[in-house]
């Protein structure tokens, strides 16, 4: 990235791990700073990879939404990330990049970040009628319900979850 | 008496069908809202997450080696593509160097891939529009590559081939000749499947002008892949960011100039060419295979107490990466495939996030069916070449 934006982004700060940019900004200065990648002559990063969610449970700002950029221009790569605590909402870049939609509905989906502004932000991966959000890592592996037909009453059947053995992890304290 | 002509008014609806989960051509499970006037497409609406099995959830309770069989099933036609993604992210937390000779059969199993993607896309796509023999031509060569599968790995689809530090074991004697053996004979079947489509008046009513993407709106939503180089841009991942050694290899990028169905086609067998330039490449590269060499490592477990409990260790521990965090992304043959891996100094990963370049593509489905018609829909699905493994996940 062309270093002079140090003097022009409002960035917390700006990392290189293993030869990857990224930068962290404040999520009031989203729509700013994406805009201004998108637009600004030395930076064009007109191409929206992805967008994550992250889920660091135990944090004051639990959630991080991480954005993916390509520039084409310049053959370069770029990470912006923001973090976020459960109650906040954040803006949708919908505005800017069109192709945010898919990807912001399923961080809504699986983490339960909502976003301003968004054109349609419903469930994309989930069941119709699925409650809860499924990536964050206080939601048990197996989930709360077991959807099975059973063949009595003729119909599929919601019922709670009963595991006659639980998923094990094998953590130890010592390496030995 | 005077007839008064009453004027009635009609209130016209938008018929609405479900171009339902269960189709013939909708490429898996596809759930598809259809808003028609007359057979006109005004509005489509692709509900997706029929094939969701939580992969990110489950990654994130295995180590790096057991996480590695998810990617093979993420895209289901092209196996060896995403486990060399996910081989390449952590490879690149772990600072792992990887051997030139574990290089070129990457490559070369990577473009044995990429020719058998590219065959079923040609070959589904064009049972889609109507036409039924390239079908059953194309899944004969798929058998062929996966028989290669079969004898480097033992398994003809879900190979789990490529793993993080290298590959699961050395190629067994022999199986170069028969490649040799299958590149010689490919091009005929290739040209062969092209007499039947690339000129037929049929197929090119059905495909030119159907679903035109211009190079702006390609970039707007997020296209990558044969997509995007249907638009004109020559942005190949291979070349532009180069991976695994693919600079020291000469081959060319089909571009089209039209963006529409016609031109991803010719792209696609154009692609399957020069993937077959490459295997022959690597196949003059690689040596002939020299005996099992017992290196200090073997002699050392073979003999030593504490190097066997190391070894314990590491095979049901896991290694432990450091951490650390990446987004590799390689040139699948979809699009690009890309893996945001984060790692917190344990043997598992911490988040695991895939981005198929098929959920991208689905997004502007609508963007790329309005004013077609339905038929053209079954096009542009199969254009985009899409996988409901990678898109649900």
């Amino acid at each position: 990235m062309n270093s002079n934006f140090k003097n022009l982004l409002p960035y917390v700060f700006y990392q290189i791990i293993n030869k990857e940019e990224i930068i962290t900004i404040f999520k009031e200065d989203l729509l700013f700073v994406i805009n201004f990648l998108k637009m600004h002559f030395s930076y064009q990063y007109e191409l929206l990879t992805s967008i994550s969610g992250i889920d660091f449970l135990g944090l004051t700002y639990r959630f991080g939404i991480v954005y993916d950029f390509l520039s084409l221009r310049f053959n370069t790569r770029l990470r912006v990330k923001i973090y976020v605590n459960e109650i906040s909402t954040v803006n949708s870049i919908t505005s800017i990049f069109i192709n945010a939609n898919w990807w912001e509905r399923e961080v809504w989906d699986m983490f339960g970040i909502y976003f301003n502004n968004h054109p349609g932000l419903r469930r994309i991966l989930t069941d119709y009628g699925f409650e809860s959000f499924p990536l964050r890592k206080d939601f048990p592996l197996s989930g709360y319900i077991d959807l099975r037909y059973d063949s009595f009453k003729k119909k599929i059947i919601v019922e709670p979850l009963e595991l006659s053995q639980s998923f094990r992890t094998f953590t130890f304290e010592s390496q030995w | 008496m005077i007839l008064k002509k009453y004027e009635t008014s009609y209130k016209l609806q938008n018929f609405t069908i479900n171009f339902g989960p269960q189709h013939p051509a909708a490429h898996g499970v596809l759930r598809l809202i259809l808003e028609l006037e007359g057979e006109v497409v005004v509005r489509a609406d692709p509900h997706i997450g029929l094939l969701h099995r939580g992969t990110e959830k489950l990654i994130e309770h295995k180590t790096y080696l057991q996480a590695l069989p998810y990617f093979d099933r993420l895209d289901y036609v092209s196996m060896m593509a995403q486990e060399h993604t996910f081989s390449l992210a952590v490879e690149k937390i772990g600072q792992i160097k990887i051997a030139p000779r574990v290089q070129y059969i990457r490559i070369l199993f990577c473009e044995i891939t990429r020719i058998l993607n590219h065959l079923l896309a040609v070959g589904c796509h064009a049972m889609d529009v109507g036409a039924m023999t390239p079908f059953l031509w194309v899944f004969e060569e798929r058998e062929k590559l996966m028989e290669f599968y079969e004898r480097v790995s033992g398994a003809r689809m879900h190979a789990a081939y490529i793993r993080p530090g290298g590959i699961s074991a050395d190629l067994p004697l022999g199986l170069l000749d028969d490649i040799y053996t299958f590149s010689t004979q490919f091009m005929y079947r290739l040209i062969e499947m092209e007499e039947m489509l690339t000129t037929n008046r049929i197929w090119k009513e059905r495909l030119i002008d159907v679903g035109v993407v211009t190079l702006e709106d390609a970039i707007q939503w997020g296209f990558s892949g044969v997509m995007l180089r249907s638009t004109g841009l020559a942005w190949d991942l291979r070349k532009t960011q180069s991976y695994e050694g693919y600079e020291n290899f000469n081959f060319d990028i089909p571009v089209g100039n039209s963006g529409d169905c016609y031109d991803r086609y010719q792209i696609r067998v154009e692609e399957m060419r020069q993937s077959l330039r490459i295997i022959n490449d690597v196949l003059n590269k690689l040596s002939y295979n020299t005996s099992c060499n017992l290196n200090s490592q073997t002699i050392e477990i073979k003999t030593f107490m504490e190097s066997i409990i190391h070894h314990f260790k590491f095979c049901t521990e896991g290694t432990i990466l450091p951490y650390g965090e990446t987004y590799t992304a390689t040139e699948a043959p979809k699009g690009e495939f890309g893996v945001y891996l984060i790692s917190n100094n344990t043997e598992k990963p911490y988040r695991c996030k895939i981005k198929a370049p098929g959920f991208g593509h689905l997004q502007a489905l609508n963007y790329m069916c309005k004013d077609h018609m339905i038929a053209d829909v079954v096009t542009i699905i199969g254009t985009q070449d899409i996988v409901f493994g990678e898109v649900d996940r």
